[in-house]
């Protein structure tokens, strides 16, 4: 990266004279912060469900509810771990371990800040669309080995779920990627640098002429936003853990801490998808007024708040829709997203080709 | 010191890692009296009927079959779209030549896609079952 100066790691680095730390720290510090941000977001998961729902949610462990998060993290490792006896039980215990993994590892090419990531590679879009892929196979592991109809069902429903929306979310990482011609997330977000009309929401940095292209990019981001609510299970899409039909889908088997983990895997994908949103489309670190709080610290400002509000966008969805029916949702992925995507495809790379 | 992916595989690690040590805490302190009741599988209070491993609607693999072309599709895709851009620097002979190669390579699975939905594939609903009549029994003279 040439535009880099003095990233992070380096600035450690030369601090503490030591690259060990510099690697430690730039290892786990994004674990910390995926602890912190589940613990925020089931909080506010639980409170934005309760405004919703004109109830004031939690109220009584701490003050306004707010250790609720920590003390159902203490319950969770308190709580009995149950193998069924017919369970498969390598692929059982294996299941979360692979769940969780694959969301973490996708945090490792996330950029924090224009001076913060913890691995720039020139690959790294395609490296998060993979590591979306895999929590594929922990949910056929964990739903297969329970040796549950419940688990089954559900394992299968989100696999076809998954499969499916991912179809439409790769085409329009594919139209980001022409626009961009690059699959590094840094340079994606250098390239969107500027005033908030040079994000690719609004076309990318181009001529009065990208008005053109903006119904497109525009309708590519409403189809990433569907798809990646599609391939994080969550409502509208959550029928493979419909509680009103099949109890609740792949982890029925799960308890204490193997589910907790499954739990926070769901978590950290919300995160994941949400940063993508924010990078792909709203310019990740940039700062939507060009130089105004602009730079390495506030970056990771704006990459945050920008990333919660897709969080909380997700969980706000999550509570005014209900759940689409099985047919429906392979309908609107195959027969409406699918097909507008290819379109938006051809016209972002008829777009690029013409300017 | 580290390469990029060798900062990945500290990633994956680590997840491990904090996986197990969040499990071995919680085998460390949690309570444990296993019974046959509660190790029996979960099927709503009820005994358990049958395998649970049930045959499943033969859709799922249709799904998994299309989803598998256009995968591999969008594999190839990738590169093609990094250097898109940049082939206007050859020249736009060059730039309209990998368009049109591109659109003839979408077009085909397009009409594979096409294909699939006009066999009612996509259709996730069970088609109406035939209800024989009377009129199937009667053999008119016609035929």
């Amino acid at each position: 990266m040439e535009h880099q100066i003095l990233t992070f790691y380096d600035w450690v680095a030369k601090l503490s004279s030591s690259e060990l730390v510099a690697l430690i720290l730039i290892v786990t510090l994004p674990l910390v912060f995926l602890i912190v941000y589940a613990l925020v977001a089931i909080l506010g998961e639980l409170k934005i469900s309760a405004f919703i729902q004109e109830r004031l949610g939690p109220m009584r462990t701490g003050p306004w509810g707010i250790i609720q998060p920590v003390a159902e993290v203490v319950k969770l490792l308190q709580k009995e771990d149950i193998t069924p006896d017919a369970a498969n039980k390598p692929l059982f215990n294996m299941a979360p371990f692979l769940m969780f993994t694959a969301a973490y590892a996708g945090f490792a090419v996330i950029p924090f800040s224009s001076h913060f990531v913890p691995a720039g590679i020139n690959l790294g879009l395609f490296y998060i669309f993979a590591m979306g892929s895999l929590a594929v196979i922990g949910l056929v592991m964990g739903g297969w080995a329970s040796n549950n109809k419940y688990s089954l069902l559900g394992a299968l429903r989100s696999v076809a779920q998954i499969v499916s929306y991912e179809i439409p979310a790769a085409i329009v990482i594919l139209s980001i990627v022409v626009l961009a011609s690059s699959m590094n997330l840094q340079v994606i977000n250098a390239n969107q640098g500027g005033w908030f009309w040079n994000w690719y929401v609004f076309g990318g940095p181009g001529s009065i002429w990208k008005l053109l292209v903006i119904p497109f990019t525009f309708g590519m981001f409403l189809l990433y936003l569907i798809a990646s609510l599609a391939e994080t299970n969550r409502t509208p899409f959550d029928i493979p853990e419909g509680e009103s039909e099949i109890v609740a889908g792949y982890h029925t088997e799960y308890s204490g801490m193997k589910f907790a983990m499954f739990f926070f895997a769901e978590y950290a994908n919300m995160f994941v998808v949400a940063a993508l949103l924010s990078i792909l489309f709203f310019g990740g670190w940039n700062s939507p007024f060009g130089d105004f709080m602009n730079g390495p610290i506030w970056g990771v400002f704006w990459f945050i708040s920008k990333s919660f509000f897709f969080v909380f966008v997700q969980i706000w969805l999550r509570w005014t829709l209900p759940r689409l029916r099985v047919d429906q949702l392979m309908g609107v992925s195959w027969k409406v997203m699918t097909p507008v995507a290819f379109l938006c495809f051809f016209a972002v790379g008829l777009w690029a080709m013409l300017k | 010191m580290l390469s990029d992916f060798g900062i990945i595989l500290l990633f994956f690690i680590l997840g491990v890692v904090f996986v197990a040590a969040g499990l071995i805490t919680a085998a460390i302190i949690r309570p444990h009296h296993p019974n046959p009741v509660k190790q029996s599988t979960y099927e709503c209070g009820e005994e358990p009927m049958g395998n649970p491993w049930i045959k499943f609607n033969i859709r799922f693999y249709v799904i998994a079959l299309v989803f598998l072309l256009f995968d591999v599709e969008v594999v190839f895709l990738f590169p093609w779209a990094v250097v898109f851009r940049d082939m206007s620097r050859i020249g736009d002979t060059v730039l309209w030549f990998a368009f049109i190669e591109m659109a003839v390579f979408v077009v085909i699975l397009l009409a594979g896609l096409a294909y699939v939905w006009a066999k009612g594939d996509l259709n996730w609903e069970k088609p109406r079952p035939y209800i024989p009549s009377l009129k199937d029994l009667v053999v008119t003279k016609k035929s």
